[in-house]
C-alpha cells in the first residue's frame, strides 16, 4: 500500500454503524432461540470451573471450541464478511482457535483451577461476557434485538475466552491467547472508529486480562526460588 | 351544486389522486441537472452522479437493500445517470445489481466501476465478477482503483475498450494521494476519465490536475465532495450565508456541490447518500445558477472560516 502513513483507521471502515448493528439484529432473529442454549452452555462452564475445575476441563474446552467454530462460520463468514471483505481472512482464525481448543480438549491439556487475584479477574471477565455484554445494546438504546450473546456473537465469545484463560493452567495455554487478544483489539478499534461508546468493552476486557497475566507472571517469578 | 353520494365519492377520489400525485409532480418540476461533455467522445452526462462507498454496503439486509433501491430510484427520477462503485466497497456491487433489477434496469444508467487487485491476472475475472453483480451487459467505465497495479490493469482496460466490451477507461485516487503519479499517467496514457478528491477545502487539484485534465481532454470525476460527510456534519448547525441564496441553494451540501461543479474542468461529482431527500437535493444543485470565480473564493473562504 503506497503512502501507507496517510491512511487512518476510518479509511478502512467500509460500513455505517446502522448497518453494523442491524447485522446483529438479523443474526439474532435468524438464530433465536439458540441463545438460550449458548447462554446455558456458558453457565455450565462457570459451574464446571467452580465445582469440577480438573475433571470438567475437557468439557469446558469442548464447549468453547464449538462456540468459536460456530461463531466463525455463522457470524463472521456468512454475515460479517458480506460487508467487510477483510473478515473473510479473520473467520478461519476463529476456526483455528476452535480446533486448538478441540485438540486440548482431547489431550485433556487444560485445567481451570487457577485461583487468587488473576482467577478472580478471570471470573469477572467471564461474568461480563455472559451477563454484561448482552445488556449493552438495550443500555445504549438499541433494544434487545441487537444484543451480543456468548456463542452467537464474536465479542462475548472472545471476551469469555480471555476470562477462561486467566482461570486456566496448561503447557499449551499460550497458543490459545493470540486469536482472542487480536480479535478484541480489532473489534475495539472498529467500534472506536465508528464512534461507538461500547468500544471500551473489548479493550477493557483485554486490559484487565493483561493485568491478570502480568500479576500471574510476576508472582510466579517472585516465588521461583521458593518453588 | 347538489352533493350526491356519487359526486362526493368522485370528488374524494379526485382529491386522493391529486394528493398522491402531488409529490411526483413537484419532483417532476425539478429542473433537470446540467450536463457536461466527456471530452474523448462528446457524449453528455449529468454533472451529479451517485457514489456508493459505505452507503450501499448493506450486505444481505433486505430492508436496507430496499432503501438503497429507493435512493437509486430517486436518482434516476431526478435525471441522474452515473453510479460509481468498486470491488473494494463490500457488498455495494450486488446491492446496486439488486436495485437495478428491481427498477427494471433503467436505460439511463452510466455504470462506473473499478478494478482493484494487486494481481494483473486477477483483473479480468474481477471485472467479470463485478459485471455479474451489476447485471449489465458491459460497463460504461472501468477505472483502476487507487492506482493499484495500474500499468497492467490499464493495458487490460485498453484491450477491453478496443474489443468493444468497455466504453471508457479511467484511473482513480482519493484524499490527495499520489498526485504526482496521477499527473504522469494523465500526461502519458490515453485515458478517458480521471477520478480524485476535490472539495471546498481540499483544493490541491486546482493547481495541476484540473488544468491538465482540460489540456489533455480527460473527463474528471470528483469523489469525497463532502469529505465523507465530515463537512456537512461540521456545518449542520451553522446558518447558510444570505449571499448564498442568489445561487438558489437551500443547504450547505448544495452550496458545496455548486462550488465543485462550477469548476469548468469537473465533469461529474459523485456524492454518496443513504437518503432519498439528499439525492434529490444533490441533483437539484446541478441545475440553476453556478458561482462565478469570485463567488467560489467566497464560498471556500467562508467554509474554511467556520
Amino acid at each position: 500500500m503506497s503512502e501507507w502513513w496517510t491512511y487512518r483507521a476510518v479509511n478502512f471502515l467500509l460500513f455505517s454503524p446502522r448497518v453494523y448493528w442491524r447485522m446483529f439484529e438479523l443474526h439474532n432473529a435468524a438464530l433465536w432461540p439458540l441463545h438460550v442454549l449458548t447462554l446455558a452452555a456458558g453457565l455450565i462452564i462457570i459451574l464446571l470451573i467452580a465445582w469440577r475445575p480438573g475433571t470438567g476441563a475437557r468439557w469446558i474446552a469442548f464447549i468453547l471450541a464449538i462456540s468459536w467454530i460456530f461463531v466463525g462460520w455463522s457470524f463472521l463468514w456468512n454475515r460479517y464478511a458480506t460487508i467487510n471483505w477483510a473478515v473473510a481472512y479473520v473467520a478461519p482464525a476463529f476456526v483455528v482457535e476452535g480446533v486448538l481448543l478441540l485438540i486440548l480438549s482431547l489431550l485433556d491439556g487444560l485445567a481451570f483451577d487457577r485461583r487468587g487475584p488473576a482467577g478472580w479477574i478471570g471470573y469477572l471477565i467471564l461474568a461480563f461476557a455472559l451477563a454484561g455484554q448482552p445488556l449493552l445494546a438495550p443500555l445504549q438504546g438499541r433494544g434487545w434485538a441487537s444484543s451480543e450473546v456468548f456463542g452467537i456473537a464474536p465479542d462475548p465469545t472472545a471476551i469469555a475466552t480471555l476470562g477462561l484463560l486467566l482461570l486456566a493452567r496448561g503447557r499449551l495455554l499460550p497458543v490459545l491467547l493470540p486469536i482472542p487478544v487480536l480479535w478484541c483489539l480489532l473489534s475495539g478499534m472498529t467500534l472506536r472508529t465508528m464512534g461507538e461508546p461500547q468500544a471500551w468493552a473489548p479493550l477493557a476486557a483485554l486490559a484487565l486480562a493483561a493485568a491478570g497475566w502480568i500479576w500471574t507472571i510476576i508472582r510466579q517469578r517472585g516465588s521461583w526460588p521458593v518453588a | 351544486m347538489r352533493t350526491t353520494r356519487r359526486t362526493f365519492v368522485q370528488a374524494a377520489l379526485a382529491a386522493t389522486a391529486a394528493a398522491t400525485l402531488l409529490p411526483i409532480s413537484l419532483h417532476a418540476q425539478q429542473k433537470p441537472p446540467a450536463r457536461r461533455r466527456i471530452p474523448s467522445t462528446g457524449e453528455e452526462i449529468p454533472i451529479v452522479g451517485l457514489g456508493s462507498w459505505i452507503t450501499f454496503n448493506v450486505g444481505d439486509d433486505p430492508v436496507l437493500r430496499d432503501e438503497c433501491t429507493d435512493v437509486m430510484a430517486a436518482f434516476f427520477e431526478a435525471g441522474g445517470r452515473m453510479i460509481d462503485s468498486s470491488p473494494m466497497y463490500g457488498s455495494s456491487q450486488p446491492v446496486i445489481g439488486y436495485g437495478l433489477q428491481k427498477l427494471g434496469r433503467p436505460s439511463a444508467l452510466f455504470s462506473a466501476e473499478k478494478v482493484w487487485t494487486s494481481s494483473a491476472a486477477a483483473g479480468p475475472p474481477q471485472i467479470e465478477q463485478s459485471r455479474r453483480f451489476w447485471g449489465v451487459p458491459k460497463f460504461d467505465l472501468v477505472q483502476v482503483h487507487n492506482l493499484l497495479t495500474w500499468k497492467a490493469h490499464l493495458q487490460t482496460l485498453f484491450q477491453m475498450k478496443a474489443a468493444g466490451t468497455l466504453r471508457y477507461v479511467g484511473i482513480t485516487t482519493s484524499e490527495g494521494r499520489r498526485h504526482d503519479l496521477l499527473e504522469q499517467i494523465m500526461r502519458n496514457e490515453p485515458i478517458d476519465f480521471v477520478q480524485f478528491s476535490y472539495n471546498v477545502v481540499d483544493r490541491e487539484a486546482e493547481a495541476r490536475l484540473l488544468p491538465l485534465a482540460t489540456e489533455r481532454g480527460i473527463a474528471v470525476i470528483v469523489n469525497r465532495p463532502f469529505r465523507q460527510g465530515a463537512l456537512t456534519n461540521r456545518l449542520k448547525n451553522a446558518p447558510l450565508p444570505e449571499w448564498a441564496i442568489e445561487l438558489g441553494v437551500s443547504s450547505w451540501a448544495q452550496l458545496m456541490l455548486k462550488f465543485i461543479l462550477s469548476h469548468p474542468a469537473v465533469t461529474v461529482a459523485i456524492p454518496a447518500t443513504t437518503r432519498v431527500e439528499h439525492v434529490r437535493e444533490n441533483l437539484a444543485a446541478a441545475a440553476g445558477p453556478m458561482p462565478d470565480p469570485a463567488m467560489r473564493e467566497r464560498i471556500s473562504a467562508h467554509v474554511k472560516a467556520l
